[in-house]
């Protein structure tokens, strides 16, 4: 294979521990309340469309995202609006959310919910990117950043590429992984969607070779497609980070504080392309998504296409329960997910996993002296010094962390990961980007 | 009860402790030769000054900061092991526990411990040593084999090292002259010299550093920049004139600077954390140990030049900064 592509700066290794790579999809049975946040993208929250006591189907839309950066919401059971609330959704906060007793599995007409492939892509380059807009799709990969307005290049701007994300570096999760085997077709008609949303001839899939049968398959199939290509990359974290997988495989840096469209590249995620194919071709709306239930523990780790609001007891109970030496929950990947609170959380669209880790791996090593090692520094994909920037957080010394590039950050946790001391490195430099994300955007005020 | 915390929520297998004794094992082969060519007394050296600095340490942690006492993190030890590496075999065992007291009393602990020191212990410990007792500090025994009486040094050269021989002799004589009077560079690179305990073997200083390098605790710039800066300016002034000054292999091979090049300019705390500022730490290394060496008043300037630069670390960090990702563009 010669040698593979990856990025140039920084990057670490963590044990990949990809228990549930060889799990076929199973399709998770229906919850009996579903809690479906109105919020699920990044961005400004849905306006409710529907009210207690409704009676709703599924594919309705329960919240119309009207802000430019938001997205809409539909409705993933059918049943009646039980009330809507507040409810804590994966990021630990309350927040509204429509809660819906769920009745039997009605669908609002015109869905196509049949397994059949539809390839020829019947609609207008604009039309494409309305009914993304239309259908709530977010990008699937984590940040939910709503779809249609990476698609809708800048004024001045040109994209000349699309970078389908295939990476999946964090590792236990195999979400994406197995999308690629299972719905490699549907992730190609989906990639060739959005090329034509965007406007551009050339697409490709990074995929990293801890994958071998997701790259075997994408790369037979990218034969029947126009103008996709598959590029395998070497293994390394955070290579499923915007910036480092454009790197990887164009070679092209995004310059500091800008988006991916500035170097005419724009980057979507596998689980998003089979959103993006399911809502233009089957006129479905993001309702469900496919979660990894994961853990070392865990009796059957998994991969379930579960509906958004689904209660993740129930994909935990669908694993063999919590295990007995549970410590911590996370939603998403050991790197970069966020502890939970409750096994009441409902699964969103942005979530890839779940992962238990055992309570030997729950809790984090002593923190000792800063023996200046470097190794934070060594590691940081963006080309940051991770210590310099904690320190300067810890004595609050906001201008300085502004000037020292804290918001490239982009809170991979490799510098946490490596410090041999076990400083909570991001921890600090979090709380840097808050503060001087105020600060930016009081200053933008005035 | 469940966990929560931001995350990362693993962590690599990377500690402290790993690190440090990773060093303390690169540095078994000097420690063996050492014992090999200086006896027993080069054993009761390593002892006293590592058990001291592990002692001064432990005192200082329980009764005077009244803190968490780490002495087993490896960080004391191998500041006693470089100490003993940086002195005399016949060393009186007071010398050496007053040494111990400079490194980790002054250098270490006073600024906070490990992690704080803007100064490498175990140099501030030699230097201490050095100006205090200078007459103990340079009568340098002869190497002896432990077992057998190989003869080793010409007796023209007494206990010198081969810099302070070459130092002395160049009053009145050519570098030639005295190349012929002393062992030839084989020696020096196997250790049959006069000097401190752990500078004189260079193959096994290497075989650590190898180690090292190998086991990621330390990285090629400030070694690599240490060496070559000092090989290109001691070649050039060699090119100069060969009779004033000794040839770039003879600089490498003697007196401390493999020694100080691997372990100690490379001292994770007194050192910059940017390969840009690490490569320019270890330049101003080798330019400094040679001025030392050639126009300063001592033989050695190993042990000043690195002490110089840590001085230069803090500036050395503000100055060259890591390539930020995506930088270059925004500057154009």
């Amino acid at each position: 294979m010669g040698i593979l592509k990856t990025f140039s700066v920084g990057g670490v290794h963590p044990p990949e521990n990809k228990l549930s790579a060889d799990q076929a999809i199973e399709v998770l049975p229906l919850p009996k309340q579903a809690f479906i946040p109105l919020n699920q993208n990044l961005g400004a929250p849905g306006v409710a469309q529907v009210q207690k006591g409704d009676v709703i189907k599924v594919g309705q839309l329960l919240a119309k995202g009207e802000a430019f950066i938001s997205s809409n919401v539909h409705s993933p059971v059918s049943g009646k609006v039980l009330k809507i609330d507040n409810v804590m959704d994966p990021s630990g906060y309350r927040r509204p959310a429509v809660v819906v007793n769920v009745d039997g599995d009605e669908w609002v007409d015109g869905i196509d919910r049949t397994d059949t492939l539809v390839k020829e892509i019947k609609l207008s380059q604009k039309e494409i990117v309305e009914k993304i807009h239309q259908l709530g799709i977010v990008g699937l990969g984590g940040a939910t950043f709503p779809s249609h307005v990476k698609l809708m290049v800048p004024e001045g701007k040109t994209a000349d590429v699309l970078i389908i994300n295939g990476v999946e570096c964090e590792p236990y999760l195999t979400a994406d992984h197995r999308l690629m085997i299972e719905k490699g077709d549907e992730v190609m008609v989906g990639t060739t969607i959005l090329m034509k949303g965007l406007g551009v001839e050339r697409a490709i899939i990074g995929i990293e070779n801890n994958k071998p049968d997701a790259i075997k398959n994408m790369t037979e199939l990218a034969g029947k497609y126009k103008g996709i290509e598959v590029c395998p990359l070497k293994v390394k974290y955070p290579q499923g980070g915007e910036k480092q997988l454009i790197k990887a495989t164009i070679k092209r840096e995004v310059p500091s504080g800008k988006l991916p469209i500035e170097v005419g590249a724009v980057v979507n995620n596998v689980g998003t392309a089979f959103a993006v194919y399911e809502a233009v071709q089957k006129n479905k709306p993001l309702i469900e998504r496919v979660v990894t239930i994961t853990g070392k523990s865990v009796a059957k780790p998994g991969n379930f296409m579960v509906r958004i609001g689904t209660p993740i007891r129930e994909l935990i109970e669908k694993a063999g329960g919590l295990p007995e030496d549970s410590g911590k929950m996370i939603g998403g990947g050991p790197m970069m997910g966020k502890a939970l609170l409750s096994m009441d959380t409902p699964v969103v669209k942005g979530s890839s996993g779940i992962l238990i880790l055992r309570e030997s791996e729950s809790k984090r090593v002593d923190v000792k002296n800063c023996i200046r090692c470097a190794r934070c520094v060594s590691v940081c994909p963006m080309g940051l010094e991770p210590v310099l920037l904690a320190q300067l957080a810890e004595m609050e010394m906001w201008e300085e962390s502004e000037q020292e590039n804290v918001m490239d950050c982009i809170e991979c946790g490799s510098c946490h990961y490596t410090c041999p001391s076990g400083r909570p490195l991001l921890d600090y430099i979090r709380l840097g980007k808050n503060k001087v994300g105020q600060i930016i955007r009081n200053r933008g005020k005035k | 009860m469940l966990t929560v915390s931001g995350s990362p929520h693993v962590h690599g297998d990377s500690s402290v402790k790993k690190i440090m004794y990773t060093v303390v094992i690169a540095m078994v082969p000097a420690m063996l030769v050492s014992v090999y060519f200086f006896g027993l007394d080069a054993l009761r050296v390593l002892v006293i000054s590592s058990l001291s600095c592990l002692f001064f340490e432990w005192l200082i942690q329980k009764y005077l900061i009244k803190g968490p006492v780490t002495i087993f993190d490896g960080s004391a030890l191998i500041t006693g092991i470089l100490l003993a590496f940086n002195v005399p075999s016949n060393l009186p065992t007071w010398i050496i526990i007053v040494g111990a007291f400079a490194a980790i009393g002054m250098a270490k602990m006073s600024f906070g411990g490990l992690g704080k020191n803007p100064f490498n212990p175990a140099l501030v410990g030699r230097v201490f040593l050095l100006i205090s007792f200078p007459v103990q500090m340079t009568s340098w025994p002869e190497p002896k084999m432990l077992f057998g009486n190989m003869a080793s040094q010409p007796d023209a050269m007494g206990g010198a090292t081969p810099l302070g021989f070459l130092k002395e002799g160049l009053k009145n004589s050519t570098v030639p002259e005295l190349m012929s009077k002393m062992p030839d560079l084989m020696m020096d690179f196997i250790g049959f010299i006069g000097g401190s305990l752990g500078e004189v073997s260079v193959v096994a200083l290497l075989l650590g550093a190898i180690y090292m390098l190998i086991k990621k605790v330390i990285t090629w710039q400030i070694p690599f920049a240490y060496i070559g800066s000092v090989l290109v300016f001691t070649g050039i002034l060699w090119l100069i004139d060969p009779d004033m000054y000794v040839d770039p292999l003879f600089h490498l091979l003697t007196g401390g600077l493999i020694l100080g090049a691997f372990f100690m300019a490379t001292d994770m705390v007194s050192s910059p954390i940017s390969p840009w500022g690490q490569i320019v730490f270890g330049i101003g290394c080798g330019v400094i140990t040679i001025l030392i060496r050639i126009w300063g008043a001592y033989p050695e300037g190993v042990s000043f030049a690195i002490l110089i630069m840590n001085a230069f670390t803090p500036l050395l960090n503000r100055w060259l900064k890591p390539k930020l990702f995506g930088e270059t563009i925004k500057a154009a």
